[in-house]
């Protein structure tokens, strides 16, 4: 048995809205429902069990419709993997359509491996982080390409500060809490806390140079080789 | 001289300073810039020309500060991170050099999430500090951020600001002594109604001895009504508004709301007057330009010197 969701990184998505699902696949008959067994698994947005509850949620918000849907659900170990996706090959020829409810990057696989059905997306993939509690997840990394986790004690800027500053925090830090919202924590308060903790707040005194932003999607469309793993 | 503005002229000459501040309109209507220009002429040393504040969309600082130099003014520029990567910025500030603009202010802007296009993307490819830099970097060093030669270096004064009032407050002197580290020239602080706290900070500020490598504007803005003074308290981030202050407005009532707040304007200036390392006040009349002829003299700062 594999305990896929412990091997991954946790990539968040959060189900869309169903009235939106039920407008992208209003003209088909025939669907499959594939869900992933990895992050969205952990997230509780597209796994095995939110593949049968949204099948149920589609087949009778249709049938109410007067226009029966048949949906084939499936759950897939992983949807970012080509050796994964082979149970899907199986049973697609005689569907129209697959919605997937992994990330976006398994839709998008899904869709480069199987060239002739539509690949629908029921889920937004909305960002890499953690489960601070049950049933809460909040953000944590931006996938930057070029981690400064170590001067900033080990709270990533980019990705708490809503301003993405490097030397923070501005002026609408207030009691701990960001100007955007006074539920979301101010990123740079939690790094001066965190430092002075560490009793490394003279880290705070030195300007932290422009950010090489190539390294990050601005740079285009990333990829990672390792030729000694190539076959 | 590092740029030659009047606003440098002033402050390197022991002058305390007067700046001013005047919000572009919402649309291209240049009948309004020359309404609030006139009511800031030979009262202030310098105009902040503000950079589409609180996010929402109005005409370009550089377009309006460029009007007010035709109109004899002199414009501070305002730049925010927000809506511009670093190409977009660097160009912007040579076209206002062209255009005869000499004083700029650094700042990171306002989320968008409070204007009018929430929705939008944000850029913060550099923060306030990593502008400072920058914009020395082009005037002194003659070179882009990539390091290419510059045809022609802006020689910008080079302003920022300072929230003595946002947190951590043991963290603000070491950001602005960050500021006065990356090259800036002068400061301009968040409105100030709380003296007590102010004066802590300055107290910081010359334990440092920032003080004397770069000028501060203590920031000021008049009390409209007991409503307003409420309203900086509870809703606008990074404002702290004793209730002593609040108090006084609303003993006054709506009659005197006018007077009182005009009143406690100018007692602080005397008060910042007084207080070593203040070099000058920024008064931020908001939509009350109405008001900045009366406050600046009744607080014995006019007239302002020509140099």
């Amino acid at each position: 048995m594999r305990y896929a969701s412990l091997e991954v990184g946790m990539i968040i998505a959060d189900g869309k809205p169903i009235q939106e699902i039920l407008a992208m696949i209003a003209s088909y008959q025939k669907i499959v429902l594939a869900g992933c067994k990895g992050c969205v698994t952990v997230c509780s947005a597209g796994g095995e069990k939110e593949v049968g509850i949204l099948a149920s949620a589609l087949r009778l918000a249709r049938q109410a419709e007067g226009n029966p849907i048949e949906i084939k659900e499936i759950s897939l170990e992983r949807q970012c993997d080509t050796e994964y996706l082979e149970p899907l090959r199986r049973d697609i020829d005689g569907y129209q359509a697959v919605l997937s409810i992994a990330c976006g990057a398994g839709v998008q696989f899904v869709a480069e491996k199987f060239r002739k059905h539509p690949i629908l997306p029921g889920v937004n993939t909305t960002f890499i982080g953690v489960t601070e509690e049950q049933g809460v997840w909040t953000e944590r990394c931006q996938s930057c390409g070029n981690c400064l986790l170590d001067q900033t004690g080990g709270i990533c800027p980019i990705a708490r500060c809503s301003k993405s500053l490097l030397n923070g925090p501005c002026g609408g830090s207030k009691t701990g809490k960001c100007e955007i919202d006074s539920q979301v924590d101010c990123g740079w308060q939690l790094i001066y806390d965190r430092l002075k903790e560490l009793g490394q707040l003279d880290k705070l005194e030195k300007v932290m140079p422009v950010k090489d932003w190539s390294k990050s999607r601005d740079g285009g469309p990333r990829k990672r080789v390792r030729e000694d793993l190539k076959i | 001289m590092k740029s030659g503005s009047h606003l440098e002229k002033i402050l390197t000459g022991g002058q305390f300073a007067v700046t001013g501040e005047l919000g572009p309109p919402k649309g291209a209507d240049v009948a309004i810039i020359e309404r609030k220009a006139k009511l800031l002429k030979g009262n202030v040393d310098a105009i902040n020309v503000t950079d589409n504040q609180t996010a929402i969309v109005r005409m370009s600082s550089i377009a309006v500060s460029a009007l007010l130099k035709q109109m004899g003014l002199e414009p501070t520029m305002q730049m925010v991170c927000r809506d511009r990567n670093r190409i977009a910025m660097q160009s912007d500030i040579f076209g206002a050099y062209a255009l005869g603009i000499r004083n700029i202010l650094c700042l990171s802007g306002d989320h968008q999430k409070f204007g009018n296009h929430p929705t939008a993307k944000n850029v913060f490819d550099l923060d306030s500090i990593q502008l400072i830099q920058t914009v020395k970097k082009m005037r002194d060093e003659h070179k882009v951020l990539s390091g290419d030669e510059i045809e022609g270096p802006p020689q910008m004064f080079i302003g920022a600001a300072a929230n003595p009032f946002a947190d951590p407050f043991e963290f603000r002197v070491i950001r602005l002594a960050k500021k006065a580290a990356a090259g800036v020239d002068f400061i301009q602080t968040q409105c100030i109604y709380d003296m007590d706290k102010f004066e802590r900070f300055m107290q910081m500020v010359r334990d440092r001895g920032l003080q004397e490598k770069i000028f501060i504007l203590a920031g000021v803005t008049p009390l409209k009504s007991v409503g307003m003074a409420r309203y900086m308290k509870e809703k606008v981030a990074g404002m702290e508004v004793p209730d002593e202050i609040i108090n006084r407005m609303k003993s006054a009532g709506k009659e005197k709301a006018r007077e009182e707040g005009l009143k406690i304007c100018v007692e602080q200036i005397q008060r910042l007057k007084n207080i070593p390392g203040v070099h000058g006040i920024h008064l931020m009349a908001i939509e009350w330009e109405e008001v900045v002829h009366e406050i600046v003299e009744r607080a014995g700062l006019l007239p302002r010197p020509i140099m």
